[in-house]
């Protein structure tokens, strides 16, 4: 069977950029002027999956949410 | 041979539906049953004309569909049959179909048209989405203009018992993001604003209305799915491109005194179908295509490109909702961007701060560009960069559609940005060209 694959995805509705993503994950997330986060798009690399899953369980908003990609 | 009901449309021997007339024979195909403009067509002069329509089978007519390679012309330009299988599988609830006839873009005028004159062949889409994507539900989402005529045909088609689903209006508000299909469903269920909402990984496609799969399908392309529905895919397919097949109903502003809205030939160039000459290409000074969520254009390249979506993409604008604008040479046209920029900021949802603070300072920078250019730090060339500050961050494509507006405006007047940063603002430019409609909002009241 082959490994799930795993995109994180912002809800810029319920962002408001408290930017603790981009400090968990700054492989992936950088803060744009405004300190709201610009992801990188794609799988997420396998040894950064815990990071990843860090990130989104620490956004005070839950604005950040980790995807299972469709097969 | 037997007389043949009207009631009752045969089914031809290889299976398919098809029609008591016979179809269209030219490029005026949706139009060609269009009578005095603000006239309805009643049901009675819709039969007559279109013949009832025959009794497809719901899977049936969805390879009928695919085969046809209607593309949706709202905006997206997305394969119909696609989204209509792709609501028909999405699960076990009954989905909701939605004839979007909102027409937030300004300069626009096929929707109107439709809605209010050729009403019952939006319904015949309407009607056959629903038999096809098994919805008991149709909802015909329109501007108060057009409740009237969408009122009086329902209650034509109900008399007569013509439809197996409901029927019901939703008026849409005046707004540039009323057709946004996530916004539509806000409007339906009636969340207050009703803005475009986020929707992840799950389309309303899947989960929309009250958690309903939900087809939020634009009016022309239902319009033309009642014609393939009668006539089939391969004379749907007579006219157009094998990826941009049949006609397409373009709101043309600047050819004629007032703006038209004329039925196309999809593949044709457009200089061929306005009948406009090198001659007269010079008096425009660029031609906007697909309305403000689309892209300017030279006036060359669209004149000779062969009218089809792909050729559009590949110079960064769009067929969109299907305005074609030919700004006049005698206006300013950076002075004309900035305006439309600055109403498309206002006409944010103001929820995504990638686009509350990205339009903010993407309008102002356009608003420097064209009355203070000595103001604008970092020239023309800064303002790319901030388009790419806003594309693809938003829950909805607003922002995406501004940028590619304002990218394809500085490559079409580049000179003419270049002249404003050497010598300063157009004098006395000629009066306002491009429609921004009064209701629109001010700067700051959201």
């Amino acid at each position: 069977m082959k490994r799930p694959r795993f995109a994180l995805v912002v809800n810029p509705i319920a962002c408001d950029g408290h930017g603790v993503c981009a400090e968990l994950l700054p492989e992936r997330i950088r803060l744009d002027p405004w300190g709201l986060p610009i992801i990188e798009a794609g799988e997420i690399p396998v040894e950064l999956l815990d990071h990843a899953q860090r990130a989104a369980v620490s956004c005070p908003r839950l604005a950040l949410t980790l995807v299972k990609l469709a097969p | 041979m037997a007389p043949r009901s009207l009631s009752s449309a045969s089914r031809s021997q290889d299976g398919s539906a098809r029609s008591t007339v016979p179809p269209p024979p030219g490029a005026e195909r949706l139009l060609a049953g269009v009578g005095a403009p603000g006239a309805a067509m009643s049901l009675d002069a819709h039969l007559d004309r279109w013949g009832p329509l025959p009794p497809w089978k719901g899977a049936a007519f969805l390879d009928e569909l695919d085969r046809s390679g209607l593309r949706g012309h709202g905006g997206a330009w997305f394969p119909v049959g696609t989204k209509w299988r792709s609501v028909e599988r999405a699960g076990m609830r009954s989905p909701v179909v939605v004839a979007n006839g909102a027409e937030g873009e300004p300069a626009s005028g096929k929707d109107r048209v439709l809605i209010q004159q050729l009403p019952h062949l939006v319904l015949d889409g309407a009607v056959l989405a629903a038999t096809s994507v098994g919805a008991g539900q149709v909802f015909v989402h329109v501007h108060t203009h057009a409740v009237p005529a969408v009122t009086r045909a329902i209650e034509e088609r109900r008399r007569r018992n013509l439809d197996p689903c409901a029927i019901d209006i939703v008026v849409a508000p005046d707004r540039f993001l009323a057709g946004q299909e996530t916004a539509v469903v806000s409007t339906i269920v009636g969340r207050k604003p009703a803005t475009p909402t986020f929707v992840g990984l799950r389309p309303i496609r899947e989960q929309g209305v009250g958690g309903r799969p939900t087809l939020v399908q634009n009016v022309e392309s239902l319009a033309h799915a009642a014609l393939i529905a009668r006539f089939g895919a391969e004379w749907f397919r007579r006219i157009g491109t094998p990826e941009s097949p049949g006609t397409v109903l373009l709101t043309v502003v600047g050819r004629w005194a007032e703006p038209q809205v004329v039925e196309a030939r999809l593949g044709v160039p457009l200089g061929e179908t306005l009948g406009l000459s090198t001659d007269d290409a010079r008096s425009i000074q660029g031609v906007l295509l697909g309305g403000y969520g689309g892209g300017w254009i030279t006036t060359r390249e669209a004149l000779a490109m062969p009218l089809t979506e792909e050729a559009a993409r590949q110079y960064g604008s769009s067929i969109g909702c299907g305005v074609v604008a030919l700004l006049p040479s005698e206006v300013c046209a950076l002075s004309e961007v900035s305006r439309v920029v600055s109403y498309l900021e206002g006409e944010g949802a103001g929820q995504c701060g990638p686009c509350v603070n990205g339009l903010a300072v993407l309008a102002n920078a356009m608003e420097q560009l064209a009355f203070r250019p000595s103001a604008l730090r970092g020239g023309a060339a800064a303002i790319p960069t901030l388009c790419g500050l806003v594309e693809g961050r938003g829950a909805c494509r607003h922002p995406d559609g501004v940028a590619r507006f304002v990218r394809s405006a500085l490559r079409v007047y580049e000179d003419h940005a270049a002249l404003h940063l050497k010598r300063g603002p157009c004098r006395s430019p000629a009066p306002p060209f491009l429609p921004i409609p009064r209701t629109a909002r001010r700067k700051g009241a959201r």
